[in-house]
């Protein structure tokens, strides 16, 4: 991955923990967290956890890819809908792209996503796998 | 706010040009639109470009192409929305002369892509992606408008077949354009036996990669017929909206809800309803994309999109024909420079002098050109003054 240490370690609450803000004056989450509340305009925020089940939306196999994801091709990406009013965008692992359908049940695991710099600094996140 | 008429319109040759330069490509659609304008001189400049810093290693385009372009000395800005880049230049430019800033402004916009390889383009693209949630995640850009497609497959019933219409349509549409970078007629099965981009997507479902630039001339409309411009073609009306950028967090994947809030301010201003539009020019980076934006736009009830084009109203000789010029899918998508190259065609059209392509009897055509999975929008509409 084309991705400086920094930028990467930011976002490591969301990645490795799935940290939404929860807002506290109409109790909307929002993933990633923001500073004003996309609903109803409130400033106030507490963090929460996510769950990590969830349903897929909608997905697609990916056939051409970045460089840096062409070992995996064909892999899967797809919409997973948390049920909360949350919905990420994830790769579906573990899984034979030909089961995939709408509304099938899954998990959010921690996984590697890649590799970062000339070091090989492993990037972790979340990929869906089947519930 | 006065009224604003376009004057002047030029392009450069699209394709893969490995001779022509980013600022090359500019200068000659600039120069041949000031031509074409009779303008007596330029006071101001808009530039739309997506991404030269990550094609080319190139920014500060506003000067740089002012200088190019015979016109140091003037402002020169440029103006970035992703894919929308050319028409939020367009729009810009609008603003300035209705606005009385400027009488004489030049809207040009360009890419250049061909100096990265193809997988350098496809990380440069996603960059109009949310990076860090969509991109970090493995997801590029067909494959986001192939999760819209499969949403929308799921919940309308479009079929696959009705997708690789309209990449058939404007195939079609491109073979009476000397400008189109693909002129060639394909058929239902060639787009359904190319190769898989990201499923249920192929090859032939997607826009190309396309190195281009397009310009304008703007001016206010009395000045443009103490010009005796003839037929003088107004901007009725514009919009423009956003939305987030990460299609996951939209309410509905499948709805294009900035194309539509752009298309309700642009049909506001322009005093009509889509039913008074007798052509378009949309933003099919993608095959689903035409059939979403033809429900925001209105041309159609919401899931009918796919059907509507089986129906052929798309059509040259259909009742809204879309994509004349042969869309981003035939004529090529130089992303900075397509929105300026809808407006273009709109005006050739509008003056009658499209050649081959010509539509008979139009009077107002809108363009609709976005960003991204449409996280940003503007709808322009053009409409030819007098008989």
């Amino acid at each position: 991955m084309n991705i400086q240490p920094q930028r990467y370690w930011r976002e490591i609450p969301q990645r490795y923990r799935l940290e939404a803000g929860k807002c506290r004056k109409c109790g909307k989450l929002c993933f990633p967290p923001r500073r004003k509340c996309a609903a109803c305009g409130g400033a106030s925020w507490d963090t929460v956890q996510l769950p990590r089940k969830g349903r897929l939306l909608t997905y697609t196999v990916v056939h051409s890819s970045t460089d840096e994801f062409a070992k995996l091709v064909p892999y899967a990406v797809a919409i997973v809908d948390l049920g909360n009013g949350v919905r990420l965008t994830a790769q579906v692992v573990d899984v034979d792209p030909g089961e995939l359908c709408a509304g099938m049940p899954v998990r959010l695991e921690f996984r590697k996503l890649g590799e970062a710099g000339k070091a090989g600094v492993i990037c972790y996140g979340y990929k869906a796998v089947p519930a | 706010m006065r009224e604003v008429a376009v004057i002047g319109v030029g392009m450069s040759p699209w394709g893969e040009l490995w001779r022509s330069s980013l600022r090359d490509l500019f200068a000659q659609a600039a120069l041949e639109a000031m031509k074409d304008s009779g303008a007596p001189r330029i006071d101001s400049m808009v530039v739309g470009c997506m991404s030269s810093g990550l094609f080319n290693g190139q920014e500060h385009l506003g000067s740089l192409m002012a200088d190019y372009a015979g016109l140091r000395g003037i402002p020169a800005t440029r103006v970035e929305s992703a894919c929308a880049s050319g028409g939020a230049a367009f729009r810009t430019g609008v603003l300035e002369v209705a606005s009385g800033a400027s009488d004489f402004v030049l809207v040009g916009g360009v890419e250049k892509m061909t100096d990265v390889s193809g997988d350098a383009a496809t990380r440069a693209l996603s960059a109009a992606s949310d990076f860090e949630y969509e991109a970090y995640q493995g997801a590029t850009f067909p494959a986001l408008y192939a999760m819209v497609a499969r949403a929308h497959m799921d919940r309308y019933g479009t079929t696959r077949k009705q997708l690789a219409m309209v990449a058939v349509k404007n195939h079609e549409n491109g073979l009476l354009n000397p400008r189109a970078q693909f002129r060639q007629r394909i058929s239902v099965d060639a787009v359904l036996g190319s190769v898989m981009v990201a499923d249920p997507l192929r090859l032939l479902d997607c826009s190309p990669i396309t190195d281009g630039a397009a310009a304008v001339v703007l001016c206010p409309k009395e000045l443009a017929v103490k010009l005796k411009k003839k037929p003088l073609i107004k901007v009725a009306g514009i919009g423009q909206a956003s939305d987030c950028i990460a299609l996951a967090q939209r309410k509905d994947i499948t709805r294009f809800e900035a194309a539509a809030l752009a298309a309700q301010r642009a049909y506001k201003a322009a005093g009509i309803g889509p039913d008074e539009v007798d052509f378009a020019e949309v933003h099919d980076c993608f095959t689903i994309a035409e059939i979403c934006v033809l429900e925001a736009l209105g041309f159609c009830k919401t899931g009918q999109g796919g059907r509507f084009t089986e129906e052929g109203h798309t059509s040259r000789l259909g009742r809204k024909p879309i994509n004349p010029s042969g869309g981003l899918k035939s004529k090529g998508h130089p992303v900075g420079a397509t929105g300026v190259a809808q407006i273009v065609e709109l005006v050739e059209q509008l003056r009658g002098s499209a050649g081959e392509r010509q539509l008979s009897k139009v009077r107002c055509g809108l363009a609709e050109n976005m960003g991204g999975t449409c996280g940003s929008a503007v709808v322009s509409i053009l409409t030819r003054e007098g008989a």
